[in-house]
Order: structure tokens, then sequence, then C-alpha cells
């Protein structure tokens, strides 16, 4: 992949690549994508590495918070309010509101606009459907997505389907749990063009398959065959990976009735979507990206952050004036879980985290309370900067985003989107102002 | 003897007629359940929960040589040599003749050491002294702070399998049945006998009577309480919590022993692709909420780590505790010096003529408990027929061979069909397993939820713990018709909260990733934490491996 443009310096002799930029994104999950779209906006030029964090395991459905004091939540802007009363250390209390929402407004504008639609967010949650035929409060939503919520919501007589091979995902599932709130719901299982072996079939390889246009008019054909008097049809999120919107338009079209996806367990599309689409706009937007290589040691020095990693290619060295750590938590490494504790993987900032091991887990998994360790992470001042040992910032130039911030918990309060978006968007804004000092 | 299979149903109560009712679901109930079918008797088996959720769940699958026991109690030692090797003659598809070593280290007694001859010697164990490096050359693993090194032939068992086959043959053999789910509330007694036994169906509430000319009470831990029902207080049982944990892959080829007197992690024992680290011994007051702690964890593994170092950084995925139900001798003992003899009681004294317990003992001797509760109500019966599980083998089930660690991989290789998806992956169960399982393993009469499917095969019990099989499983079962409301998702909480019990104290390492995967999965997209509909009864008296 010839992906990493930059600014390489004369020293090109050597086996070793340099590369100097103003700031240095480190995690390729939501709040390092979203990180790397602040700063271009503000033509701050950027490097961005790490491996692709979660992102492969979204459902596409990007929460602000969903669930806060024991119930779910319908108005998350009133929930902020409810949250900053009982956790004012949880990282969305300490940021503001309007820009909470102005940094969802910039970030779904820049996906639309890259090619993968997302609805803006608006004053009310939206109660999205799972596979699982079961509701979740979230604020914004692929487009792909979008109709099945509303048809839910006026009992619209739609049929789901499922596809012969794929597994964990079955229409029978779907309507069996949804049926109390949505009676008109019906399944049908279809095969998959030139995938009707029976064998197993994986939702990317179908996505892919539905941008041949031969593909979809076979697709819509077999979904004619069974639509009988539904007015839309939902199905496993496979309506492509690369333009998504153009994709579902055109099934729309051939089988003349809305369609909708419903998401899938992982690896899913929706995360894939994203990934790739990333992985396309960033480089012709100037951005430095190194995707899938870790950051094996960062070095602060004075007035400069040094990245060390290597890939394929040998050793690469990113010289930056600042840099936002967006690692993640302990599925992308940003957190390492010890038998005596846990320690922030790159740079051993102190977590804040439970006394001991023993107190990291409740004991009723789904205990609706979460688990202490699922709110270890680190500790940041008002502008986002990670704290040492001495409650001081371990540097000016050093920032935090996303999960890897303490006091949340993003997957019971489904607010992981909404951490790593207005997270991102505030270490950006202080990684902007100091780069506006100097 | 009129029998009947359908349950009569009359003001709303079931009701079951068989020759002897055994309660009570594991290894020794199913034990008793075969040895009187092959005497051509016809039994109903019950448990509360389902096979295997006491103390045979909830062990280390050792198939004793009988060393373990060797220096203090040489009539049990005696007893798991006769047994064991009784076992692997009969049963060879449920036992790996894995063979055992018993090494000391640094620290240790070398005069136990030294000693441990002669102990085996008069239990007629077969003993072999190895040098150290001999040792370390059969089991690279161990300690280079080992002084002395045996070998004995101690084998393992997979616990779940062996139950399985034992009702399914009792099956095949009287028609006989077994009902789980359903747990003893009464006993309806006259004249000195037991006349019915009230049960409560623990999934719907339902009532059920069971009319039964002689009554078995293998409850294991629990014959104390179910004796009590009958009024009979002759039955006194020490609780004795033990737990272990489970690695990812298999540690050692033989069984290793910790050689001196028994103690907290002095075992490692492979079960197939992975091995178990064990045991805790902790005296317990009541049998509910029993689960595995860090504490408890942290004590085996810094025990387990002086025999071999490499469980330092060895990946566990769980641990698990069961409680051994230990004959309370006169003078009070603890938990290590209580016997491991079992006892049959025939409760004449306590005026009962139909009713019997068989208690204590080991999953080693659980053919010979059954062996001689097999012959009292035999005899009760007027039935002569000799035992013949010593010399009868136990055949193999298809819908039973599913808990095997590795059976489900070769078998889904053998059979070549692309068709054929893995619905676990990290146990490569694939569709048709959980197919035969739903249609004709021990307790397809009763409803089969994904709990069921996972006590009788591997599924939930790989490295991901169920995050990913769960999901897949719950799906094709609602595809097959097996599940057509809530009740699905319902049941894959609780099977994943029951897991979680065991995963949850070895959470730290390579497992932190995997449980926020897990709950990415269970909360964020399927919504499972916030379901509105009602929970089973919770996990009690242990949690299986």
């Amino acid at each position: 992949m010839s992906l990493k443009k930059g600014v390489p310096t004369a020293d090109m002799g050597r086996d070793e690549r340099h590369y100097s930029t103003e700031l240095a994104v480190i995690g390729s999950g939501l709040a390092g994508f979203a990180a790397s779209v602040f700063a271009l906006s503000r033509g701050i030029t950027c490097a961005q590495v790490g491996n692709t964090g979660a992102v492969a395991y979204t459902t596409g459905y990007f929460d602000l918070l969903g669930y806060c004091q024991d119930q779910w939540l319908d108005d998350p802007w009133r929930g902020l309010e409810l949250l900053r009363e009982s956790e004012p250390h949880h990282p969305l209390s300490r940021i503001d509101r309007k820009e909470i929402r102005a940094a969802f407004d910039q970030f779904t504008v820049a996906l639309t606009e890259m090619g993968v639609g997302y609805t803006a967010p608006a004053d009310r949650n939206h109660f999205a459907l799972t596979p699982a035929g079961t509701v979740k409060p979230t604020l914004s939503v692929p487009e792909t997505m979008l109709s099945g919520i509303e048809a839910r919501k006026v009992n619209a007589r739609t049929l789901v389907i499922d596809i012969l091979g794929l597994q964990g995902f079955s229409a029978k599932e779907f309507v069996a749990n949804m049926r109390s709130s949505w009676p008109q719901l019906s399944a049908a299982k279809l095969s998959f063009p030139d995938m009707e072996s029976g064998g197993q079939v994986f939702p990317e390889v179908m996505a892919r398959a539905l941008e041949v246009s031969s593909n979809r008019e076979r697709f819509a054909e077999r979904i004619k065959a069974v639509l009988g008097d539904a007015q839309l049809v939902g199905m496993p999120a496979i309506m492509g990976v690369h333009h998504p919107d153009r994709v579902h338009a055109e099934l729309q079209r051939l089988v003349g009735v809305p369609l909708f996806e419903i998401p899938t367990m992982p690896p899913a599309v929706p995360g894939i979507r994203l990934r790739e689409m990333f992985e396309q706009a960033f480089p012709a937007k100037g951005l430095t990206l190194v995707p899938q290589q870790k950051v094996k040691r960062l070095e602060l020095e004075a007035g400069r952050v040094m990245l060390y990693l290597r890939d394929s290619f040998g050793e690469m060295v990113i010289e930056s004036k600042t840099a936002i750590l967006a690692t993640g938590r302990f599925l992308s490494g940003g957190l390492k879980a010890e038998r005596v504790g846990v320690r922030e993987a790159l740079m051993g900032i102190p977590v804040i985290q439970p006394g001991s091991r023993a107190d990291w887990y409740r004991q009723d998994y789904f205990d609706p309370l979460g688990h202490p360790v699922n709110r270890s992470g680190v500790e940041v001042d008002s502008r986002f900067r990670p704290l040492g040992p001495d409650g001081e910032p371990v540097s000016d130039r050093l920032f935090a985003a996303g999960i890897l911030l303490a006091h949340q918990d993003w997957v019971r309060q489904r607010c992981g989107a909404g951490v790593a978006i207005a997270s991102a968007y505030k270490a950006v804004e202080a990684a902007a102002r100091l780069l506006q000092e100097q | 003897m009129e029998r009947s299979l359908n349950p009569v149903k009359a003001g709303g109560i079931e009701t079951f007629e068989t020759e002897v009712l055994i309660i009570g679901g594991g290894v020794t109930g199913t034990g008793v359940m075969r040895d009187l079918a092959l005497r051509g008797i016809h039994c109903l088996l019950i448990d509360r929960r389902d096979l295997n959720a006491g103390a045979s769940g909830g062990n280390h699958g050792l198939l004793h040589s009988g060393g373990r026991y060797a220096s203090s109690d040489s009539e049990t030692a005696a007893e798991c040599r006769q047994e064991g090797e009784i076992l692997k003659r009969v049963a060879p598809d449920c036992i790996d003749d894995c063979g055992g070593l018993f090494v000391a280290v640094e620290g240790d007694d070398p005069g136990f050491a030294e000693r441990f001859p002669g102990y085996c010697d008069a239990a007629g164990i077969d003993c072999e002294s190895l040098s150290p490096a001999e040792a370390r050359e059969r089991e690279p693993v161990l300690s280079d702070k080992l002084f002395a090194a045996y070998s004995i032939p101690d084998a393992t068992v997979d616990p779940f399998r062996i139950t399985l086959e034992n009702v399914n043959h009792a099956q095949q053999l009287t028609d006989s049945l077994f009902l789980p789910h359903t747990g003893v509330e009464g006993f309806e007694i006259e004249d000195g006998a037991i006349t019915g036994v009230l049960c409560r169906n623990t999934k719907t509430g339902g009532m059920r009577r069971i009319l039964a000319r002689q009554v078995v009470n293998a409850a294991g831990a629990w014959a104390m309480d179910v004796a009590r029902r009958a009024g009979c207080s002759d039955v006194r049982l020490l609780y004795s919590k033990g737990t272990l944990i489970i690695s990812n892959t298999r540690v050692t080829d033989r069984v290793i022993n910790r050689l001196r007197p028994p103690g907290d992690g002095d075992i490692l024992v492979p079960g197939g692709t992975v091995s178990l680290l064990g045991t805790t011994s902790d005296n317990v007051d009541d049998l509910e909420d029993i689960r595995p702690t860090v504490a408890e964890v942290e004590r085996v593994l810094v025990e387990g780590t002086a025999m071999m170092p490499c469980l330092e950084t060895t990946r566990f995925i769980r641990a698990f505790s069961g409680v051994r139900p230990l004959l309370l001798a006169q003078n009070g003992a603890d938990g290590r010096s209580a016997s491991r003899g079992f006892t049959l009681f025939d409760h004449q004294d306590q005026g009962l003529e139909n009713f019997a317990t068989v208690t204590g003992g080991k999953l080693t001797t659980f053919r010979l408990m059954a062996e001689k509760t097999g012959d009292l109500v035999a005899g009760r019966l007027g039935n002569s027929q000799p035992c013949k599980t010593a010399t009868e083998p136990l055949p193999s089930g298809n819908a039973v061979r599913w808990t095997e660690p590795g059976f489900a991989p070769r078998f889904w290789y053998r059979r070549n069909d692309p068709t054929d998806m893995i619905l676990c992956e990290c146990e490569m169960v694939p569709q048709s397993a959980v197919d035969s399982i739903i249609e004709s393993a021990p307790g397809a009469e009763a409803e089969m939820s994904l709990q069921a499917i996972g006590v009788r095969s591997r599924v939930g019990k790989g490295s991901c713990q169920g995050a990913f099989c769960s999901i897949r499983v719950t799906s094709h079962l609602y595809d097959r018709g097996v599940y057509d409301s809530e009740q699905g998702l319902n049941s894959m909480r609780d099977f994943l909260s029951g897991r979680f019990k065991g995963v949850q104290p070895v959470l730290w390492g390579e497992q932190m990733p995997q449980i926020e995967l897990s709950e990415a999965l269970h909360c964020s997209l399927m919504g499972l934490d916030q379901l509105g509909g009602k929970a089973d009864e919770p996990e009690k008296g242990g949690t299986d491996r």
C-alpha cells in the first residue's frame, strides 16, 4: 500500500523513514479517525498510526448516551445533564453540550461527504434495531438503517430476510423478539446469488458482491419472489462496502419498496465501511496514514514528540509537534491488564483503577451497574492532557481521547461514539491552540 | 410392573411411575441407573438442574491411581486402584490413560518423598522411581528445582461423557428416563415406605408426582437435604469446596501431582486439549452461591507455579468450583483429612424400607458405589440379577460423544461436509452436533436450551467462553424452531451469566480483550443487559467445567 505521503526529510539514504507533522494521532479506532477529521478541517498537518481498533466490531450506530441513572434515554441531551449530576468526572460531563453537538455534526457531515451517509444528530435518540430483535438508543445511524427504525414506530408491514449460511443472524429470531412491539413483521430465508451451497457465507463477501450490478439484480429478484404484501424489507448489513448509499438506492429501485439494514455480529460491514473509507479518503486529503502498525515507543523531547514504529519496509520515525493518544482500552491494546494491575501500554501513564483484581468485576455479568474495571483509564486535565504520577500533565503536547479515558463505561452507558467523537474534538482543539501559540 | 413413560396428568399434577426413582443426575446417580438397567430394572432419574450440575461437573476428571491417598488412607487408595483398572477396561472411550507423575520440588519434605514408594506398595499401586532428569525429559515444563519423581498409573476420565453414556445405555436397556429440572419437594410416606415423591419442575413451576417401589438418593452434596426431607437424620455431610482453573492449552501429557501430603494447588490434570490446575479445599456451610474467587485462583496458581514455572504466563480461560460431599466422621475432621470413602445408608433404622442414600466417595469409585447400591435395591425388589458393570463394556452413543475435547474437530474434518457449519469456532462444534444433541441426547425429551447443549458438548468451553457461539447457536435454535419467543435470549443471558461465574476470577492478560469484546457483543450489540424477561433460577451449587 502506498498510502504514506507525509513530508519525508532529506535523510532518505538510510532505511529509516522520517516524517514530520504538526499532529500525530495514535490509534485507528473511532476516536483516532474523528481526531484526524477534526485536525484536517482545521488545516493541521496530521499523521495517523495504529492498529484498527474496535471499528471492525461496531454496529455502525453512533451512540452519544443511551443509559443513565437506571433508565434508557429518549433524550440524550437531557441525559447529559443527569450524567453531570451523578458522574461529574465522566468525559462527557466535562464537555459543553454545544461542543458535543458541534463535534457530532461535523463528524457525521464529513462521513457523509466521504461516502458513508449518516443521519445528523437530532434532539432525540433513535431506538435502533439489533440483530437479536431488541432495540438500543443511539444518536446517529447509517442512512441504510434509518427506514427500519421509522417502520417500527408505525408498525409497518415488514419482511425481514436472513441468508442461507450466514451465522448469528436469524430473521425468525429477530421477529420472535420484536413481535410484541412490531406485530406486522414476518421472516423469510434467501440464498445469496452464487452462494447457494449451504456452506458458510460472510457479510463482507456479500457486501462486495452487491457492488456489482448484475448481482444486485439477481438478489433483488430473489427478494421480490418472497416479498408478498410487505411494505418494507429488512436484511443483514450487506449493502456494499464502498458507497453503500448508492447500493442501497439501487437495490430499493430494483425491489420497489424501501429496504433497510440490520447490524450483524462482527466482523461486520458497517465498521469495515468506515475503515476502508478513511483509508481511501485520508491520504487524498494529505494525511499520512500508517494503518495496522503499532507505535513501539514514544519519546517526549523539547518541543516535539517522537514516535518510533516499524512496518514491513523497516523502521519509521514520526516527529510531531503534538500527539493524541487514542489507543483504546483492552481490546485495542491501549490498556494492559496484568495480575497485579492495569497499566497504560505505550508510556506507562498512571491508570485510574480499582484497588485490587478482586474488585475488577461484580459477580453478575449483566449487573446494570457495569464492572468497575471498565471505568479504568487515564485521567486528563481540562485540555485533555493525560496526567502523570504527580497529577500534572505528562507533557504540554500530549493529549488523550476516546475510551482510553477513565470514568466511563462505554458499553453499558451506550456512550462509546460520544466519548470518542467529543473527546477527540476537545483534544484536537487543545492541540490546535498549542500549535497556534507557538 | 406397569410403568408409564408418558405421564398421566390429573388435577394439574403430572404423575410418573417407575420401579426405581433415582434422585441426582451426577455420575453416581447415573451409575446406579445403568447398574439397575443392566439388571432389567426400569428407572426414572431426576435432577433439580441437569446432568453433572454438582461435583460431577466440578472436578478435575482424575481417574485416581490411588497415589494421592496412599499416605493417608490406604483403603481408599486400594479402592481407587481397583476401580481405575476396571474403568480402563469397560469404558476406554471415556478415559485417557495418560499416566501420572508425583514430583517434589525444593522446599518439599524429602522424607515424604522417600516414604512414598512404601505407601504405594501397601496399596498395591505400581510406582516407578525416576531421576529428576528422566522426569523432566518426560515433562519438560517441570521445574528445575525438582529433586524426586515417581511415575504412577494415573489416568483421566471425561465426567460429562461417562454420565451421558450411563444415561444413554440405561435408556436403551429398559426405556429408563431422565427428567432434568425436577426438584424434590417432599415425600409421601405410609407404613414405613415412601409411596410417592412430590417434585417441582424448576423451569415451569409445575408439580410432578413420582410413584416408585424404591427410591435412591444420590444427590451428592445435597444428599443430606434430601434424606432429611424423608425424615432421615443419619446422613451427616461436611461440605468441602474445591476450586480449579483451566488453561487454554494442554500443559503436560501426564497428570502431575505434588509429592507431599495433600494441599492447595497440588495437581495438574490434562483434559483433552486443556489442563486443569487444582485444587483448594475449604469447608463451606451451605451449598448456595458456590463460585470460585480471585483469592482461590491465586492460591492454586502460586502453588502450581512451584512445580511448573510456565504456569506463571499460561493463559487461563476459566475457573470452577465444586463441593465435595464428605461423610462426617464422629470426630470433627477437616476437609483434607475427612474420609474420601463412601457410605450406603439403607435407612432401615430410620424406619424406611424402600429408601437408600449413597454419598461421599469419588469420581473414580462411582461404579463401585453404584454396584453396592444396585445390590441393595435389586435385592429389595426381589431381583437376583448380579451386577454387570465390572465386565459389561459401556457402549458409545452417537448423541453423547460431544463432550470430549478434540472429538468435534476430528468428526468435522472426517465428515468433510461444507454445509455442516461450525457454530462454536473455538471448539469446532458443528451444526450437526447441536442437531443430534437436540434430537436424541439424554434429556432431549424435555426442552433443549443453550445451557443444556453446553452440558452435552464443548459449546462455550473454548477460549472465547461462549462470546460468539452463544449468539450463533441461539440463532440456529431460533431457525430450527426450538425457540419462538423471547425465551431464547433469556436462555442466552442465563448461559452467559453462568459462564461468567467461572470466567470472572481468571480475567487478566489475554482474557481481558476477550471479555471486553464479549460485553460489547452481548450488551451493546444484542442488548442482553436490558432484557425485560424473567430469568431462570440462578445457578446454585457450583460452576461446571
